[in-house]
């Protein structure tokens, strides 16, 4: 068996959260941009000392990074617990059994509600992990998935 | 349950109007110091006259009252069906209203000065913690402990089937808080256990103060050339008295400060732990200690999340041992819950047998982590701390730091090397157990069915090396087992959830 964490048998989570995962990537590198744009304007070194070499980082980081980490993220529902498998260099493979959910949301910022996607947060009582995110799913699928988890959460009595 | 009815009838209730006194004089305590301080600066201009002064002295006091008369004017709750409210504030109000399913325990705490009065401090724990929990201070003794009866009441009513919202659990015989002493420390034991103890903030508090009253002082303490100074005349004389005499000067500083230790060590202990009982009621644990604060702490027993036996370096060579609960709920500010801090491992057993766990036995199957978890731990610590002596080297003024910082690199590599020795983990038909430390070992037994989510991670040099950490989502507390093979963390993934699906949330074994 290989001693790495695999995504064999997972669900992809929806190919718009890479466009989504480019933007808020492309936003972060924005301020370096207009950082090195000025250095340009300001003339300090020779012609593309600041702007080429800013640029290619980041054009690298907009367009593999977001791919790699999409490819390393996916999900597994079966009808009792949700796996939650994420992480491009610190691998991390969440299950939570649904009869342990305290409650549960469906979070939608402005990107992801522009490419209708949604988060699906799932809160537990423990103190690690007290509550799992599932970024990246289409806004139905997880209102289907929150729906079908809430028939599970049974009352709290712990 | 008619008194509650009684009260939902009455409505919204004030706290003891005596509140106002204690937390006056409360407040008063803190306005001592900037008094003090008002009065020797006064001193210093000369100028204010006697009068003026008492005045202020007068104003603050009278602001101190106001104020606190205020906020109990301002300060309301109700125990209704469902919820508890609160609804405090002078300017700004706030209300909070907390529903008693999520109530974990009612505590009750009762300090020196609110004791006088008879009162208590009556704190509903919902596992958030510090100053988010719903607090009342002070209601009288025969309020606390019957908000203390509601609430549990109210708890358990939701229990029995819903069909009809009427339905009330059968009222439990009489007397429900006589229950089995399960542990007590009588004073014998606990100076034992101050010995123990050994505690040197006392030296810190000292040296806080003198820094606080530093200007009250006629000379400059942090002054060296000044002490140097005042050493050179009685000084010069001790100097004069040879190799001997100043080791004798220091072993008996030393001795002082030992001394000085072990006696805070004491009066701490018995202070905090007077009177300890533990005793088994129907309603759970319930915990009472203190000489000066006296606490009273109920724990509904399936609420224990699990269990943590711990000892110290020295006091093992005795077989002491401590016991503490993990739950949601805290115990003054921290979320293990002492139960018996200072037992044989004998006395202990029956503890934790009332608490639905078992310690581990003779034949417990355990397991040791990857090795290879335990080299590059090592590595990790040691590696940067020797390339950091190596660098002092280089400069003359630093080079005296290497050899400590080659003892301190010397010193992680063994440690990670008992600590190979000494940690271990297990996963019996019903439990899950970790040892811990080193020196003075700790051991936690989980229930994996009390068990909220179960995680395997992987760092970028686990994954080289192919290992990985399993680290379980456990109420109150953490509980992680790293550096184990995958395929042994995957088995074990599976067990724990098996044993969770097993059992649904809502039916867990009382």
């Amino acid at each position: 068996m290989d001693p790495r964490l695999a995504n064999e048998g997972l669900t992809p989570l929806d190919p718009s959260y890479v466009t989504v995962l480019r933007i808020e990537t492309l936003l972060i590198a924005l301020p370096f941009v207009a950082g090195a744009l000025a250095g340009e304007i300001g003339g300090l070194l020779f012609t593309g000392a600041f702007l080429v070499p800013v640029v290619l980082v980041f054009s690298l980081l907009v367009l593999m990074v977001p791919l790699k980490r999409f490819n390393a993220r996916g999900y597994d529902i079966s009808d009792d617990r949700l796996r939650v498998v994420r992480g491009l260099m610190f691998r991390k493979d969440t299950v939570v059994p649904f009869s342990r959910v305290q409650h549960i949301d469906v979070e939608q910022g402005p990107l992801e509600r522009a490419f209708g996607i949604g988060r699906l947060v799932l809160h537990t009582a423990g103190t690690h992990n007290a509550s799992v995110v599932l970024p990246g799913l289409r806004h139905e699928t997880a209102v289907v998935m929150r729906e079908a988890i809430r028939g599970h959460v049974k009352r709290e009595t712990l | 349950m008619s008194t509650a009815e009684e009260e939902i009838a009455e409505g919204w209730q004030r706290v003891h109007p005596y509140a106002v006194v204690v937390t006056g004089i409360g407040n008063l305590k803190q306005a001592i110091f900037p008094m003090v301080i008002a009065l020797f600066g006064s001193q210093g201009v000369g100028g204010l006259g006697t009068g003026l002064l008492l005045l202020i002295l007068l104003l603050i006091l009278l602001f101190n009252v106001g104020g606190s008369w205020l906020s109990w004017r301002k300060l309301r709750y109700l125990v209704s069906e469902s919820d508890v409210r609160l609804e405090q504030g002078i300017i700004s109000r706030q209300a909070r209203s907390v529903p008693y399913d999520r109530i974990q325990d009612v505590s009750i705490e009762q300090g020196l000065l609110p004791r006088l009065f008879g009162l208590v401090e009556v704190r509903f724990e919902t596992g958030v913690g510090g100053k988010d929990e719903l607090e009342l201070a002070y209601v009288t003794m025969e309020e606390g402990e019957r908000l203390r009866e509601v609430v549990r009441d109210q708890k358990e009513a939701p229990a029995l089937p819903v069909s009809s919202p009427d339905a009330r659990p059968v009222e439990e015989p009489a007397a429900p808080e006589r229950g089995t002493l399960l542990f007590a420390m009588p004073p014998a034991r606990l100076v034992n256990f101050g010995l123990f103890e050994f505690s040197l903030v006392i030296v810190a508090i000292l040296g806080a103060t003198l820094q606080q009253v530093e200007f009250l002082l006629p000379f400059d303490l942090w002054d060296l050339e000044g002490w140097e100074q005042r050493l050179s005349g009685p000084g010069q004389w001790l100097a004069g008295l040879g190799w001997a005499s100043q080791a004798i000067g220091l072993f008996v500083a030393l001795a002082t400060l030992a001394l000085l230790g072990i006696v805070t060590g004491v009066v701490r202990t018995v202070l905090r732990d007077w009177d300890f009982r533990l005793e088994k009621t129907p309603k759970g644990f319930r915990r009472r200690r203190g000489l000066l604060t006296k606490t009273d702490v109920v724990m509904p027993a399936h609420r224990v999340q699990a269990v943590t036996v711990g000892t110290g370096i020295v006091r093992r060579v005795w077989g002491w041992h401590s016991l503490s609960f993990i739950s949601l709920a805290q115990d003054s500010r921290s979320a293990n819950h002492d139960v018996a801090p200072f037992a044989q491992m004998a006395e202990l057993e029956p503890i934790v047998a009332e608490a639905g766990f078992h310690l581990p036995a003779a034949d417990t199957d355990w397991h040791r982590p990857s090795p290879k978890y335990r080299i590059d731990a090592a590595m990790f610590s040691a590696i940067p701390i020797t390339i950091a002596g190596i660098a002092c080297l280089f400069f003359e003024q630093t080079e005296w730091i290497a050899p400590v910082l080659f003892a301190i690199a010397l010193f992680e590599a063994v440690r990670q090397h008992f600590l190979w020795h000494y940690e271990r983990h297990a996963v019996d038909a019903t439990q899950i157990l970790t040892r811990r430390g080193w020196l003075a070992p700790r051991t936690t037994v989980a229930s994996p069915m009390k068990l909220h989510s179960v995680e395997i991670a992987q760092g970028p040099i686990a994954r080289r090396r192919g290992y990985c950490h399993l680290v379980f989502g456990l109420a109150g507390g953490t509980l992680a087992f790293n550096g184990l093979k995958l395929e042994e963390a995957e088995a074990m993934r599976c067990g724990v959830l098996e044993s969770i699906a097993a059992v649904d949330f809502a039916n867990l074994p009382r």
